[in-house]
């Protein structure tokens, strides 16, 4: 089942996928509209305006009236995807995500554009490290972090045929399309994209092919370490976590804080049922001025600060 | 869609008779609740009640078999705590059974002390924090104007509600996009939780910032129910702009002792109170 990852030429801004597949349901379900924080250009959605003038809703910079606006647009019987980038839409309407969104059940897509830290030197106001902490405390709420134009894809499709809300975490850092030989995207259901049983990794979005970087340096060694895609955060696929347990140890990998986000929702299922060795990989906190690729390097969210977490784990656990 | 039952009489003083009788029922029903439950928002709920009876007995044309019905109208309660009016509108109108009214606050009650549409059908929305109900009726208004449906939108406001911002947001947009099938009501009471609104953070000139958003004003006796009579059936006409109706309330209107007294918002009758509070509204009818 293992995956190769296509070589750095072939590199994909998911946001492309995105906006393709939205517009593709908009041609032939008339629910589809996109909701924006005059975000038309981030978004990728100029030609969605185009195609579909009356269904492109701006309301201008104005987050929480937006994500309202997106509640409304449901109960009107549409399907909303609202789109901003991740750190104004999830911060700043939080309350609306909660309470118009999650709590009231309703039916709306909120797309977190250029998330993690992609904004790279605009800083940490721009940064979006704590969105996935954030929307998968809240009950209902189904979080999705893609990690390719495919997964995009599936993601978008899934999203729209699943009734109710979901969070679908995109960035603008471009990745490779990940091969798979058995390509199957399901909301809660995770994937293996290289085998090994002396370890688990899990990672999600940008990390999932620099986490197949490091498996494979990692296999160069003797150590056999599976690669788990964990795309949906909520809710979690616990099989396949009960399972990675199996190995006696576990390194997380996200774009995004230590505290909370994916590393947090596998530390809570392995404390209560499967308890395991594991180390959480992720930035500890604001960061400091930079690049989006310096900063994922300066704090080991690479391949070689995968293998390097992965190695420590195995010779703590010896 | 069914028009609702006050709307077979004939005259305006017949449906505003109408509306006056079921007005004085709610407010005599949903003190019993509070009184029963311990706690609840009798000040905002007597506040609101004239314009819910209004809207529930005359304007809104759901079907209460049907309360998810497309072509419904939209009522969203944005100032959700004053869910005694809300729930004994819905009852009356026969969204559920009167009876469920006894629940009110209970442990899993589907009468939550805000309303959830989860539980409830007929809600539209979960509301409660404020400046959350205005926003998603906008965008039922512009789910509407998309689909050119007939269907109108209605929002109920606090007035104190408008400190907060996401108000304005909605407010601003809803007057770029001309929603002429929006109407917002604004329970203009004057009186916020703890204090006058106009001693905490000034609303006035209130129609004036209205009309600098986009939309059509008209002031209106919140407690006279021919004049709400009036402006809804003026509001439901087409129209270029959304119209907001400023309704001049009294906060605890119908209740002597509790009118124009911000300690009412969420306090709670004693049995000589709340007799008391029964006569004057039994007499009122008398």
């Amino acid at each position: 089942m293992g995956a190769v990852t296509k070589p750095d030429t072939a590199m994909f801004d998911c946001r492309e996928a995105y906006v393709r597949t939205v517009e593709e349901m908009a041609a032939t379900d008339e629910r589809i509209v996109a909701v924006v924080n005059d975000s038309v250009g981030s978004s990728k959605l100029g030609k969605f305006r185009d195609r579909f003038p009356h269904r492109l809703i701006n309301v201008g910079i104005a987050e929480q009236n937006m994500v309202g606006v997106g509640a409304g647009l449901a109960n009107g019987g549409k399907v909303p995807f609202v789109s901003g980038a991740s750190c104004f839409l999830t911060a700043r309407a939080m309350e609306q995500i909660k309470a118009d969104c999650a709590y009231s059940r309703a039916n709306v897509k909120l797309c977190g554009i250029s998330s993690g830290v992609a904004y790279g030197e605009l800083g940490a106001t721009h940064h979006s490290i704590e969105d996935v902490a954030w929307l998968r405390a809240i009950d209902g709420m189904t979080v999705i972090v893609p990690s390719d134009p495919w997964e995009t894809e599936q993601a978008i499709r899934a999203a729209t045929a699943h009734e109710g809300p979901v969070y679908i975490r995109l960035s603008r850092m471009p990745v490779p399309a990940l091969e798979r030989s058995n390509p199957h995207f399901e909301i809660g259901k995770s994937e293996i994209l290289h085998e090994g049983g002396d370890v688990a990794i899990i990672a999600n979005g940008t990390m999932v092919h620099r986490a197949i970087k490091a498996a494979k340096a990692l296999a160069s060694e003797g150590v056999g370490a599976r690669v788990i895609n964990m795309a949906t955060v909520s809710p979690i696929d616990t099989a396949m976590l009960a399972d990675a347990a199996k190995t006696g140890a576990i390194v997380t990998v996200e774009e995004g804080l230590k505290q909370g986000g994916l590393g947090g929702a596998v530390a809570e299922f392995c404390a209560e049922n499967a308890p395991v060795p594991m180390r959480v990989l992720g930035f500890p906190g604001f960061v400091p001025t930079g690049s989006a690729s310096w900063l994922m390097d300066e704090f080991g969210l690479n391949a070689a600060g995968i293998a390097t977490a992965a190695r420590e784990l195995l010779g703590k656990r010896a | 869609m069914p028009e609702p039952d006050g709307r077979s009489t004939a005259t305006i003083e017949q449906r505003a008779e109408h509306v006056r009788e079921r007005a004085n029922w709610m407010r005599r029903r949903f003190l019993r609740m509070i009184v029963d439950a311990g706690q609840g928002h009798p000040g905002g709920d007597l506040s609101a009640t004239d314009i819910l009876a209004t809207l529930y007995f005359d304007v809104l044309r759901i079907d209460a078999a049907n309360p998810m019905a497309p072509d419904r109208d939209r009522f969203v309660m944005s100032k959700g705590h004053c869910t005694g009016a809300l729930y004994t509108a819905m009852a009356g109108r026969g969204l559920f059974p009167e009876e469920d009214l006894n629940s009110y606050l209970q442990p899993r009650s589907r009468l939550n002390g805000h309303p959830n549409r989860t539980y409830l059908p007929g809600v539209e929305t979960n509301t409660g924090p404020l400046g959350h109900g205005f926003p998603v009726g906008v965008g039922i208004a512009v789910a509407g104007q998309i689909d050119e449906a007939d269907f109108r939108t209605f929002v109920l406001t606090g007035d104190g509600e408008l400190q907060e911002g996401s108000m304005w947001e909605a407010a601003m947009f809803a007057g770029h996009r001309g929603l002429g099938k929006l109407t917002v009501i604004v329970d203009r009471n004057r009186l916020q939780q703890g204090a006058k609104t106009e001693d905490t953070n000034g609303l006035e000139p209130l129609g004036d910032k209205w009309r600098a958003f986009g939309w059509e004003v008209v002031g209106v006796d919140g407690h006279d129910h021919a004049a709400l009579l009036n402006a809804f059936d003026d509001a439901c006409e087409p129209r270029e702009k959304p119209r907001v109706i400023i309704a001049d309330t009294c906060k605890g209107k119908g209740v002597s002792f509790m009118e124009n007294q911000a300690g009412w918002h969420h306090g709670v009758p004693n049995p000589e109170q709340y007799a008391q509070a029964l006569a004057e509204l039994e007499a009122e009818m008398a």
